[in-house]
């Protein structure tokens, strides 16, 4: 089951901070977080990785990444 | 393509070339402990239009010039400059103006505050456990749905205006150099004694300022975030960096003399350990709900981000009401009305955090 994340228009640590909910609430095994700048994009996929998730693509599409994160 | 600076050594150097860089601007002229402190310099410029007339810190400070155009030219060529904005503006101005008065009541803003340490000037051992907890109560708002809610996308023109902002002071420099011994020159005020009066060469302040401004543009260099990450998630990427200045400060005031370790007598700096700590509180409190310290912001707003110039704003406004208003400290101690100040900020700082919340879907 894949979950979105929407982090859209926010900055650190909050589209980090959702992903993290999302993580640990164990509900999916997939998440797509969307993220609308470079360092939230950095940033998430750093604390998926600190999670032991791994981040599996990223689609970036006119300055939107589409972050595929999965449990490792 | 694989930003390099965004990896832990490539922080970690960023941090190191900022530590050496700023003990290399005191030894070229800045003031002691003070290579580039972020809230002192905009303090500065502050005062050199006038906004401010405590006569000793007026000085158009070209890194902070540097700093916004060095972020604009990074992030453009590597297409990350987007203009946007429209989060709690007004929010933002407050935080960034009580975020400078805390600033002020330590004398230093969380860059300064590792430098003085790096100098040998204890007193900021107190301003950085301030800063630690006033960035703890941050994530306390932070991990209970505290938001200033979305930024949204602007038209292009509206990201250059910052950086607009920052060439107009420098072309105001340019028309308007210090004059030896004058306290005004055309529309600039100068300073002729004490911590405004001592500066790098001009081309020394603006390179250095413009590298560094490449330099955490590329890297999220933060140090608020530093702390906040290490709280929040148990992360040491930006605290990495934040002890790389530290520990690089350190090494470079060794090797040029200008390590001087002790509590009194520290260049502007004051022994009021209550006032260290809780001014570097709610400058803390205020850089965690803004999401960057005074560096940061003005990287950001030199990539186009208006909440970070609102923030800057709010920075300037906050630094003419501290020496107009009598709340900035100095090295005789607190100003009369700096107690106050913070007592009103953190009040106003944490109202803030319990009422703004982003409305979920």
């Amino acid at each position: 089951m894949s979950k979105t994340v929407d982090a859209r228009g926010l900055s650190c640590p909050q589209p980090v901070l959702m992903t993290l909910d999302e993580i640990r609430s164990a509900q999916a095994a997939e998440l797509l977080i969307l993220v609308d700048n470079e360092a939230s994009k950095e940033n998430v996929s750093r604390a998926v990785a600190n999670q032991g998730w791994k981040v599996a693509d990223i689609d970036e599409d006119g300055g939107e990444f589409r972050i595929r994160a999965q449990k490792g | 393509m694989k930003n390099i600076f965004a990896t832990r050594w490539g922080i970690i150097g960023v941090g190191a070339i900022i530590g050496v860089l700023a003990a290399l601007l005191q030894y070229f002229g800045n003031p002691a402990n003070m290579g580039v402190c972020v809230a002192c310099f905009v303090r500065d410029i502050t005062g050199a239009t006038g906004l401010h007339r405590a006569a000793v810190v007026q000085y158009m400070r070209p890194e902070i010039i540097g700093f916004i155009i060095g972020a604009l030219g990074a992030a453009l060529v590597f297409r990350e400059f987007k203009p946007r904005g429209g989060s709690a503006p007004i929010a933002r101005f407050v935080l960034g103006a009580f975020a400078m008065i805390g600033a002020l009541v330590f004398l230093g803003c969380p860059w300064r505050a590792m430098l003085r340490l790096a100098g040998g000037d204890l007193n900021a051992v107190l301003g950085l456990a301030g800063l630690a907890g006033g960035i703890w109560i941050g994530t306390l708002f932070l991990k209970n749905g505290y938001s200033l809610g979305r930024a949204k996308v602007f038209p292009w023109a509206a990201g250059w205006i910052m950086p607009a902002i920052a060439a107009g002071f420098l072309v105001l420099m340019l028309l308007n150099p210090p004059i030896a011994g004058e306290g005004k020159s055309g529309v600039l005020f100068y300073s002729v004694s004490g911590p405004g009066s001592m500066y790098a060469p001009f081309a020394v302040s603006l390179g250095i300022g413009l590298f560094i401004g490449i330099l955490a543009q590329r890297s999220r260099f933060c140090t608020m975030g530093a702390i906040r990450d290490l709280l929040l998630f148990r992360q040491v990427h930006l605290l990495s960096g934040a002890l790389a200045l530290l520990v690089f400060a350190f090494i470079a005031n060794l090797a040029l003399g200008q390590f001087n370790p002790g509590f009194e007598n520290q260049p502007v700096a004051h022994t009021s350990h209550a006032w260290n700590a809780l001014g570097m509180v709610l400058a803390g409190l205020a850089f965690a709900l803004a999401g960057g310290c005074p560096g940061r912001q003005l990287f950001l707003s030199g990539e186009g981000d208006g909440d970070a110039a609102i923030f800057v704003i709010g920075m300037i406004a906050g630094a003419a009401f501290s020496h107009n208003f009598g709340l900035a400290s100095s090295p005789a101690g607190v100003g009369p009305h700096g107690i106050a100040a913070v007592v009103v900020g953190l009040a106003v700082c944490a109202a803030i955090g319990f009422t703004m919340k982003e409305k979920r879907s």
